[in-house]
């Protein structure tokens, strides 16, 4: 905590209010698209904040590489990073929690079991059976129900488990790579970290070819009660952040084989996308076992 | 880095600087909670009388989702990041916040996001009206249209929460001048820490359940459906996972608040320092695991029940030991009562009784019978109101010599706090008396028998509203000008921040002072 005697106030900056109008136009416009309105404001606030923060991290590599940042700043940005991944694990939590309380509370007291299993009056013929292929709509009223069970799942074993075998080998080979960006030998660093974004791509691939499969096959969809619901929802964000942490460290990829950027002994920018990495590694260990290999 | 800042718009606009952002917050908040009063005037003039007089049960309806939500959201949590962003830098004598930028990205996002929440009022069939918990499927199978908008308000306005809070950690961890150990930083500080650390814990799990909302509505999922196999009660879970933290997010900066002025006033220090950390702390994990007393009624497995509610009455413990350490702090005292403190005993007095109903409250069989009626409003309305609301205006008279140079006017001041202390007692307590005599909340209409207390609330509300007015106007004045204040303002404060002059200057430590 020892503080250095400059610590970098930037001057006033234009960056942070056109993030404010990108974000905004991106929420407004999402909102108005989604009510039966035009998408352009939201692509249009999409396309600013890409902008806006393309010159912000701009600004903040060029300020790094004139030495503007102490060691004391650069730990800020360290402070940062990890506060914000804390709120990432947060917000799984939120859909960890929630598929929790419906395997263990809300789907069992429907099907009649314990202290509410009063409900049940209401879908009668409705069990507590997990995957649910039968929702208590269809079960109380065929198939005039609004919210049809998927016919099958996913199998953990196949293509979830390549996917585990894919993520958790990526999180090894962007640690290879930080230990040669340490070493300072950029070759095997950039080698290491292109497997990396490769492998975050296979990922993705697969992960997109197994929604297709239970769209076209299974029936499994977001409108086939709970059980979809769930299963879309934290894949899905799961999936959203993989995209984002493939981003992340292509971008690391192009600026040290384009720009040379990095030291072994400053190179934050990659060690926060490694971070961001191993984050959403950890996530999906947490879903194989959730919601692949118990919910299958 | 040296010069100071520009002059005009582009000032407020472009500002990095944290004494220009802390300003920005705290007069969007003022301005927040003159839109949340107006609308709870509205409430209070079509509760003056039983039938419906001024406005329409679904304007009603949206009135006090409205002003719910911009007291929370606009005008309490805003206030306490200006105070945060003025004072913390000063506190631990750093040059700035830790990221400064990210710093006005925080801010600039809340006038936004809640022009597009008000926007709503205007949109067909008319703004939120499912209360300000949303509870679904109010807020899902029965809401209007405008309720996706509200949804993505809540997103941007949450992102902003999670960059201020990540940014006042990263000033408290990182940016303290030699020798400002953990354990010597003033409680404010302290405070706002764990709030901090309480804001990214729960904000996401807000946006987590906003956004089952919006896939529910928009895209077929059942996450608070039945019919699919999920359960409303969830939604009731997962928001009070967030909501339950978000309540001492806005009280625990309030506790830091008092703590720096009970002292000041009083003339001695404080007592119990540590002891007052601790509490915070223990505190704060409780406020994570006590959600579910909002929903005694709700149908929960008894074990439920009974671990909610002695969870939830555990906190009074480490409430009690703040609320002794304050008193103790006083005792014996050379004691003044300028308006500062004025606010700050009364905060202890009022946040005291609110903290007894919420005992009261606690109590799951009795809940039972309080459940959803006037006797929670009046409990909240005890804790937001004289806690929060006090606090932050007894920080501004407190602060504000030193934020202006200039003196406000201590007449003025009393007058306003005298008025507000009337005005909310009078709001406020019957509210008491209808709700156990079982008045429900969120009604238009009333029965003829509880139409004595709700005119002296509806009065009390007003008196309490034109307080506000008065408030303004000095605040104005003081910022215009004034008898000079002098470096310490008060006699013998403690803190860094009596050390600059007053006003404080655009830079403070450039070069961190030395912390004995």
């Amino acid at each position: 905590m020892a503080t250095e005697s400059s610590y970098y106030v930037p001057e006033q900056s234009r960056l942070p209010i056109f993030a404010t109008i990108g974000l905004f136009l991106i929420a407004f416009g999402a909102a108005n698209w989604i009510n039966g309105g035009s998408s352009y404001v939201f692509f249009t606030g999409a396309l600013t904040l890409a902008t806006v923060l393309w010159f912000w991290f701009a600004a903040v590599i060029k300020e790094n590489m004139a030495g503007l940042n102490s060691e004391q700043l650069k730990r800020s940005y360290v402070w940062g990073m990890g506060w914000f991944i804390f709120s990432e694990v947060m917000f799984f939590a939120a859909f960890f929690g929630a598929l929790y309380y419906i395997r263990n509370f809300s789907v069992p007291w429907l099907a009649g079991e314990g202290e509410n299993g009063i409900s049940n009056m209401l879908w009668e013929g409705f069990e507590n059976t997990w995957p649910l292929y039968v929702t208590p709509d269809a079960a109380a009223h065929g198939d005039t129900a609004k919210f049809i069970g998927p016919k099958d799942v996913i199998d953990p074993w196949h293509l979830p488990l390549w996917n585990t075998l894919i993520l958790l080998t990526s999180s090894v080979t962007v640690h290879f790579a930080h230990v040669f960006l340490k070493k300072g030998e950029r070759g095997k660093f950039n080698a290491w970290l292109g497997i990396t974004v490769i492998l975050g791509a296979v990922f993705l691939y697969l992960q997109a070819k197994e929604y297709y499969e239970a769209y076209q096959h299974l029936g499994l969809t977001l409108e086939s009660g709970i059980y979809g619901t769930t299963f879309f929802m934290l894949t899905g964000f799961h999936g959203a952040h993989v995209t984002l942490g493939t981003i992340m460290l292509l971008i690391m990829l192009l600026r040290s084989v384009i720009a040379q950027h990095f030291k072994p002994n400053d190179h934050f920018g990659f060690e926060a996308a490694s971070w961001y990495w191993h984050f959403v590694d950890v996530v999906w260990v947490g879903l194989f076992i959730f919601v692949y290999v118990l919910g299958a | 880095m040296a010069h100071g800042p520009q002059a005009g718009l582009k000032r407020w606009l472009y500002t990095t600087n944290h004494k220009d952002i802390g300003t920005l917050y705290l007069w969007f908040s003022f301005a927040m909670f003159f839109l949340g009063g107006c609308m709870a005037l509205v409430i209070r003039a079509e509760l003056f009388e039983p039938g419906l007089q001024i406005v329409q049960p679904e304007f009603f309806n949206q009135m006090t989702t409205m002003h719910g939500l911009i007291m929370v959201f606009g005008a309490v949590m805003p206030a306490f990041v200006g105070l945060a962003n003025w004072m913390i830098p000063m506190m631990i004598g750093a040059p700035d916040m830790a990221l400064p930028r990210m710093n006005n990205w925080s801010f600039w996002i809340l006038p936004f996001g809640f022009a597009m929440l008000a926007s709503t009022l205007f949109m067909e069939g008319g703004a939120p009206n499912f209360g300000w918990t949303f509870y679904a499927p109010l807020s899902t199978e029965y809401a209007p249209p405008s309720v996706t908008f509200f949804i993505f308000s809540v997103h941007i306005l949450g992102a902003s929460s999670i960059m201020g809070a990540i940014n006042i950690i990263a000033t408290i961890l990182n940016m303290r001048a030699p020798g400002m150990t953990l354990m010597k930083m003033p409680l404010f500080v302290w405070t706002w820490l764990i709030t901090a650390y309480l804001l990214i814990a729960v904000m996401p799990v807000l946006a987590g359940v906003v956004t089952m909302m919006l896939m529910d509505i928009h895209f077929g999922t059942s996450f608070f459906s039945a019919a699919g196999g999920g359960d409303p009660v969830l939604f009731q879970h997962v928001f009070w996972f967030f909501g339950h933290p978000e309540v001492y997010i806005m009280i625990l900066p309030a506790f830091g608040i008092i703590s720096a002025i009970i002292p000041t006033f009083a003339r001695k220090p404080l007592f119990g320092y540590s002891s007052m950390v601790y509490a915070t702390a223990a505190i704060a994990f409780l406020s994570l695991i006590v959600w579910a007393h909002h929903m005694f009624t709700v149908g929960m497995p008894i074990a439920g029940e009974l671990f909610f509610m002695y969870a939830t009455m555990l906190i009074s413990v480490p409430t009690g030991v703040k609320i002794f350490n304050w008193v103790s702090t006083m005792f014996r005292g050379s004691m003044t009562f300028e308006t500062p403190m004025l606010f700050a005993i009364a905060f202890i007095i009022l946040f005291a009784i609110g903290g007894f109903s919420g005992l009261m409250l606690a109590i799951a069989p009795a809940d039972f019978q309080y459940h959803d009626t006037y006797f929670v409003v009046a409990h909240f309305h005890y804790v937001l109101v004289p806690g929060a609301i006090f606090s932050i205006t007894a920080a501004v008279y407190y602060w504000l010599p030193k934020w202006t140079g200039n003196m406000y006017n201590e007449t003025m001041g009393k007058v306003h706090f005298w008025l507000a202390f009337i005005g909310l007692n009078l709001t406020f307590f019957p509210m008491h008396f209808v709700g156990l005599a079982g008045m429900p909340r969120r009604i238009p209409d009333y029965a003829l028998q509880f139409a004595d207390f709700n005119q002296m609330a509806s009065i009390g509300a007003f008196l309490f509203g034109a307080a506000q007015v008065v408030f303004l106007f000095n605040v104005v004045r003081t910022v215009m000008g004034g008898k000079k204040a002098t470096e310490q303002v008060w006699d013998n404060p403690q803190g860094l921040e009596w050390t600059v002059p007053s006003p404080a200057p655009y830079h403070t430590f450039s070069t961190p002072p030395v912390v004995r």
